[in-house]
């Protein structure tokens, strides 16, 4: 299949460049920076308008960080975030609060969110407390509106968290982050913790308000499938660096890099086929403290040479709108 | 093939302030040597229960209160605490989903493998050393001499479920159990775990029952599927049977819930509402207030099991109208 690439009429609604992250790791009596966890290094990409763009990767690969820093959840430690032309990063509380309402996040457990001793329709009426000067009915409708909106019914206003199945806690974390009608939403494994019947119900209700509100998506996961479902293009990490962004139909019909060909023969298909042929990686993820030399994932790499270990691979478009970051992209194991 | 362990009419149920509330109902089952069974569900369905009652290792509010459980056609659900406790380990072992709660974050690894070992077959520690390191090369443990000696906190996800497989075949077990044993991995390492686990499988000629809510896995891994929803067996089957010939509405609807990463036009298809709390009384079916076929009868009068080929079970009315649409493709199960 060809990589189509994005089209150009599509507006661009955020941008990174050269985005990073780094922890620091404090020890010894005096708790000295003894070193970095390079949670994100070095992400450059575009999202554009009305798109959902999937991340995908192993845990500790920096998905969930990267997530956090587009929101500014995380302080950068270098790199830009543009929204809507705007420079966010580093922008003061006050002047935050404007974007804040445009861009959202849904996490993956709502119940840790929600305050177990507050109804949901309380915990709802406060983000309309916090950010316009409705009246009390006003913000009952609002939240009213908002809970039709999701697929939960008006008595469920009166009701507490616990009452509540994962499910219909989901929708809850939904609601909230649609509240103040946004137009990017960054969903961080919001469909991990569901069972599969009900994964496909928040699904297809989060498709559906993508149409409806022309919502961009930055959906976090570690399910290949749900992502292929779900979203436009993927970004593939390892180890905190980006390697692999594609169209999702080009990127899994034709995936460049090892470590995404090696992901997606992992994943158990629910059909039976006998005797497939599978990759197997050997070992584990490294030590994001003590990353490999050269290309991160160069230790797991079944088609590894010696400059792989030297040399860190530049992150290069290989087709129109396919990136890879690998020396030997393209090579089939 | 010889069967190894066979559950009949298992119920098991616990004690709450609600009253008595069941969570299996009335499931039966066999495993045979060398086969490894499936139980499916999401959950709440009652599989993890149903393996917990298979070892004796129910909480203690929970008891089986009829139906039986044979290991080696002995019956063993009626068997005293330490008889159980002998069983557990030499005959029957588990492993757990998440390997960093079922192991003892202050003892070393060579501490808990040596422990089975010195209680069950009575040897020294230097001999249960040596045996242990056997075990852990046999899991794929790179350096077992000095892995032996660390604590769980050293190893990484996948390392641990590695220890707790050593730990679980330490003994030799004709079955193992394994209650979600990948889900808390990355598919990279989940698939490294399975084929472990089914080429020990095949080299010691086990029988293994595997819980999980994976499709996928569930594919990958199993001979026979067993389906379980709201504390009962719905579907079984062998493993092509049911994902290329499903017969319950519920199996049809779980396979249509799990995204194609192979298909780019994959439809999902949910199941509408969710999964009825283990005390909400529901008459009939146990499905029918989710399933889109419900006709009067399967509101009024639970379904008895069908056996509709050599190994295929369905517990539904409508089971020949389902396939009738299946084969029409009405209602596609998308695999």
């Amino acid at each position: 299949m060809v990589t189509l690439p994005p089209k150009s009429d599509q507006k661009i609604l955020l941008e990174l460049n050269g985005v990073k992250k780094y922890f620091p790791i404090k020890g010894g009596i005096l708790k000295r920076v003894q070193g970095h966890v390079k949670a994100v290094e070095d992400v450059s990409l575009q999202l554009y308008e009305g798109e959902s763009l999937g991340v995908v990767g192993e845990s500790g690969c920096g998905k969930s960080t990267l997530g956090r820093a587009i929101l500014g959840l995380e302080e950068l430690t270098e790199g830009k975030v543009r929204y809507k032309n705007e420079e966010i990063q580093d922008l003061k509380r006050k002047e935050k609060l404007k974007f804040v309402k445009e861009m959202q996040m849904i996490f993956q457990d709502p119940f840790a969110s929600l305050n177990p001793r507050q109804r949901i329709g309380h915990a709802l009426e406060e983000v309309f407390t916090m950010h316009t000067n409705m009246s009390a009915k006003e913000k009952r409708k609002s939240v009213i509106d908002l809970l039709d909106e999701v697929g939960l019914k008006e008595e469920h206003f009166e009701k507490y968290p616990h009452e509540f199945s994962g499910g219909q806690r989901q929708r809850i974390g939904i609601a909230r982050a649609i509240a103040l009608n946004p137009s990017f939403i960054i969903c961080d494994e919001a469909v991990s913790a569901l069972d599969v019947s009900v994964q496909a119900q928040v699904l297809k209700l989060l498709k559906s308000l993508q149409e409806k509100y022309k919502l961009s998506y930055l959906f976090i996961s570690h399910d290949l499938g749900v992502v292929r479902y779900f979203c436009d293009r993927v970004l593939v990490m390892y180890l905190g660096n980006t390697v692999e962004l594609g169209t999702v139909q080009g990127l899994f019909a034709n995936p460049i890099h090892p470590y995404t060909q090696a992901l997606l023969s992992a994943i158990p298909r629910p059909t039976v086929q006998k005797n497939l042929k599978r990759i197997r990686l050997q070992g584990d993820l490294p030590n994001p403290a003590n990353p490999p030399s050269g290309c991160p994932f160069h230790t797991r790499c079944p088609i590894a040479q010696d400059m792989c270990k030297v040399d860190k691979p530049a992150w290069q478009e290989i087709e129109p709108g396919h990136f890879a970051a690998c020396h030997f992209a393209g090579t089939k194991i | 093939m010889e069967t190894l362990l066979e559950v009949n009419n298992l119920v098991t149920e616990f004690r709450t302030a609600d009253g008595n509330v069941q969570a299996v109902r009335d499931v039966s089952f066999s495993v045979a040597k060398g086969e490894t069974l499936c139980i499916v569900g999401e959950s709440g369905c009652g599989k993890s229960i149903t393996s917990l009652s298979v070892i004796g290792l129910l909480p203690s509010n929970g008891s089986i209160t009829s139906g039986e459980v044979k290991y080696e056609g002995k019956p063993i659900h009626n068997l005293p605490f330490e008889q159980m406790r002998k069983m557990r380990g030499t005959k029957i072992s588990m492993i757990f989903q998440e390997p960093m709660t079922a192991l003892n974050p202050v003892l070393t690894v060579g501490y808990q493998l040596r422990e089975p070992l010195i209680l069950h077959h009575k040897i020294s520690k230097s001999a249960a050393n040596k045996q242990g390191i056997e075990l852990l090369k046999q899991v794929g443990i790179p350096y077992p001499e000095k892995r032996i000696n660390q604590y769980p906190h050293e190893l990484s996800g996948g390392m641990r479920q590695r220890v707790m497989i050593a730990i679980a075949l330490a003994c030799s077990p004709g079955l193992l159990i394994a209650d979600e044993p990948t889900t808390a991995l990355d598919v990279t390492i989940q698939a490294q775990i399975l084929d472990l686990i089914n080429e020990l499988k095949e080299k010691l000629n086990m029988g293994v029952m595997m819980i999980t809510h994976d499709m996928g896995v569930v594919a990958e891994v199993a001979d026979r599927v067993m389906v379980m929803y709201a504390g009962k067996k719905v579907e079984e089957g062998t493993v092509s049977e049911i994902f290329e010939n499903p017969k319950h509405p519920y199996t049809i609807g779980l396979l249509n819930s799990v995204p194609n990463v192979d298909d780019p036009d994959f439809e999902l298809e949910p199941i509408p509402g969710s999964m009825p709390s283990l005390t909400e009384q529901i008459s009939g079916c146990r499905f029918n207030p989710r399933c889109k076929f419900a006709t009067d009868i399967c509101r009024e009068i639970a379904p008895p099991e069908f056996s509709t080929k050599e190994g295929h079970i369905v517990s539904c009315w409508l089971h020949e109208k389902v396939e009738e649409e299946v084969k029409h493709g009405h209602l596609t199960a998308q695999i």
